[in-house]
């Protein structure tokens, strides 16, 4: 009895809620006020626990002055047909949910978006990254960065992919953002590489000044490279400025060894079943001594072969 | 010192040419390390010259300035000076190998690059393993090239595989004779044809005198080729040829001269004795082989020298 005093009440909420649409729709002719102004009411978007729809308390979105307009309908009165055809009984758009799909046809934002080609299925997976994206404005925020980034290089078909990763740039300061690309023009780069280092690494622009310095000096330090060499290698892996330097610094000595030496080393450990760089298996080769180590102890002790053996072997390459 | 080194730098030898390095790149490094090893020595002693100089001589009252002959010290053979005693050294190339290419390439150093005209006119035959993968082609013909078309390989079997070979080597042998311009109605002429020592003389396309299949396991598989007049791009369309012949396609992933002439992979130095001592070695015992090869194939009347293995063919019946 209780259950069907529910659906009842739930009901006649749906209905009041419709018809007051219903009115306001011949108020306002343009439903995007509505998505725009449900959008600006909704509590944060909470996506770890799938929660299902509440009923929304639609008292408070109810003004109190339309409540005396509404006319006093008993639910099981019936409905003349054109009546019935003007209700629209959507359903209300929820406050709290896991995806946007709930919201992107009522958020302006939402849909330039996707129509830029930006993955939203994959960004509401990150926690506040739905937030941020329905609170901003596209004309104010978006616009002006979109703008940016493509003054920078980016066509428009890589716009689309390069927020979906780098969706956080429309929190960046515009100033910001354009330091940035002036410092990397002071160090010389030319405008073609920095829009391909932006493709390549997205969150590059998200460095600071500071860091970008910091990092650029690192690698020419640590490689001993001259600059010309650090731009060119910077320019072709941009993603080394943005990712962890720490499987860097532990294998620095491979680096600065020559890479046919390395190549020539690892086939023969191949070929012998012995390259094992794992340390948490057995038989495993430290990368320091697999480069630093002369040909006859490398030979004996790590590859456990004569000499003349890796000599037989090179010859087969 | 640096002279006598040059005096036995003069002749034909091998090295092993790794894949991934040009052949230009290969002689310049070897032209560097013998100029290493040439100009080491140790510095030579202060040198002195004789200079006339005034001085004052004689006893306190009569002093006169006269001319006497002083040995003074001179820098005009200093090693810093004048530079190292040799700036460059005459490195020839045979036949050449291409960048993907690996295998035995002879080099001749100072007058043995006449030795090198003298190979090339031999005409003599080279030895190449070739790897090749069913089921793809690609455009260079190469494993790494863009792709053009994939293909189910599961009907090709060895017989198959023998049967095209040995069709191949058979075309071979007829387009030999044809090239070589014998008039096979001489006796001499069918007795060299019947020990299979027909080669042509001259220029003429690439001539495959020998073909095999090593090992077949599909994808892979692996051939002996004999050859001459041969570039190794041939050789890459060789293998996709094969392939269509086998109703699939195919790519080459290695080639690898294993004998060029009468330089095999054992007369071949590695990338750790370009030196000059193991070159000079090498040079010294290369010596005597193409002195002999080399009169035998410029006896006159004799269009074609043989080596001490027969070809492949011939072998097999």
């Amino acid at each position: 009895m209780s259950s069907g005093n529910c659906f009842l009440q739930w009901g006649f909420k749906a209905y009041r809620t419709s018809s007051l649409r219903n009115s306001s729709q011949s108020a306002n002719p343009s439903r995007q006020e509505i998505g725009s102004a449900q959008s600006t009411l909704l509590p944060s978007v909470n996506e770890q626990t799938p929660k299902t729809q509440k009923i929304p308390s639609l008292d408070s979105e109810l003004p109190l002055e339309a409540l005396d307009d509404l006319p006093s309908l008993a639910p099981l009165q019936p409905v003349s047909e054109e009546e019935a055809i003007q209700i629209i009984a959507d359903p209300p758009l929820p406050p709290d949910t896991f995806t946007l799909r709930d919201y992107v046809d009522h958020s302006e934002t939402l849909q330039k978006l996707v129509h830029l080609g930006v993955d939203l299925s994959k960004i509401e997976k990150h926690p506040e990254a739905a937030n941020l994206l329905l609170r901003l404005d596209f004309e104010k925020d978006i616009k002006q960065i979109l703008m940016f980034l493509k003054d920078l290089g980016i066509e428009d078909n890589q716009l689309g992919p390069y927020l979906t990763k780098n969706y956080a740039i429309f929190s960046e300061d515009l100033e910001n953002l354009k330091t940035r690309v002036a410092y990397l023009q002071s160090k010389n780069f030319s405008k073609a590489q920095i829009a391909q280092m932006v493709r390549n690494a997205p969150f590059l622009l998200s460095f600071s000044v500071e860091r970008l310095d910091n990092r650029l000096g690192f690698f020419q330090k640590e490689l001993e490279l001259s600059v010309k060499k650090t731009r060119d290698l910077v320019v072709r892996l941009p993603r080394l400025l943005t990712g962890s330097l720490e499987p860097v610094k532990e294998n620095m000595k491979v680096f600065n060894t020559r890479l046919f030496k390395v190549k020539e080393r690892h086939l023969f450990l191949t070929y012998l079943g012995r390259a094992q760089y794992d340390p948490t298996k057995p038989n495993y080769i430290s990368l320091d001594k697999f480069v630093s180590v002369p040909d006859e102890i490398f030979c004996e002790e790590i590859a456990k072969a004569s000499v003349q053996d890796f000599e037989k072997f090179l010859k087969t390459l | 010192m640096g002279s006598c080194a040059l005096a036995r730098l003069q002749g034909l030898f091998a090295v092993y040419k790794p894949p991934g390095l040009k052949w230009k790149h290969l002689r310049d490094t070897v032209e560097l390390q013998l100029l290493k090893g040439v100009n080491a020595g140790k510095p030579p002693a202060p040198e002195q010259r004789v200079r006339f100089l005034l001085g004052p001589v004689g006893s306190d009252e009569e002093k006169e300035l006269t001319l006497t002959a002083t040995s003074v010290p001179t820098l005009t053979n200093h090693p810093l000076v004048c530079g190292p005693a040799f700036t460059s050294l005459k490195v020839g190339v045979g036949h050449r190998l291409d960048a993907q290419a690996s295998g035995v390439l002879v080099l001749g150093v100072g007058h043995g690059r006449r030795l090198l005209t003298s190979m090339y006119n031999a005409h003599l035959t080279k030895d190449y393993t070739i790897r090749g993968l069913l089921g793809k082609a690609t455009d260079d013909f190469c494993e790494d090239g863009q792709l053009v078309e994939k293909s189910t390989y599961d009907h090709v079997t060895r017989e198959k595989l023998d049967r095209i070979l040995a069709l191949i080597q058979g075309s071979h042998q007829k387009a030999l004779v044809m090239y070589s311009n014998l008039d096979l109605q001489t006796q001499e002429a069918y007795d060299m044809a019947v020990r299979g020592l027909i080669r042509p003389m001259d220029k003429s396309p690439m001539l495959v005198t020998g073909i095999r299949c090593l090992y077949f396991a599909p994808p892979e598989f692996l051939m002996e080729v004999q050859c001459m007049h041969e570039t190794q791009k041939q050789l890459r369309r060789l293998v996709h040829e094969i392939g269509l012949e086998l109703k699939t396609t195919a790519v080459c992933s290695q080639v690898r001269r294993t004998r060029d002439g009468f330089f095999t992979l054992d007369d071949a130095l590695l990338r750790t004795q370009w030196d000059l001592h193991s070159i000079q070695d090498a040079i010294q015992a290369a010596a005597p082989r193409v002195a002999a090869q080399l009169e035998k194939s410029l006896r006159p009347g004799h269009p074609a020298a043989s080596m001490s293995r027969p070809a492949l063919g011939l072998q097999r019946a």
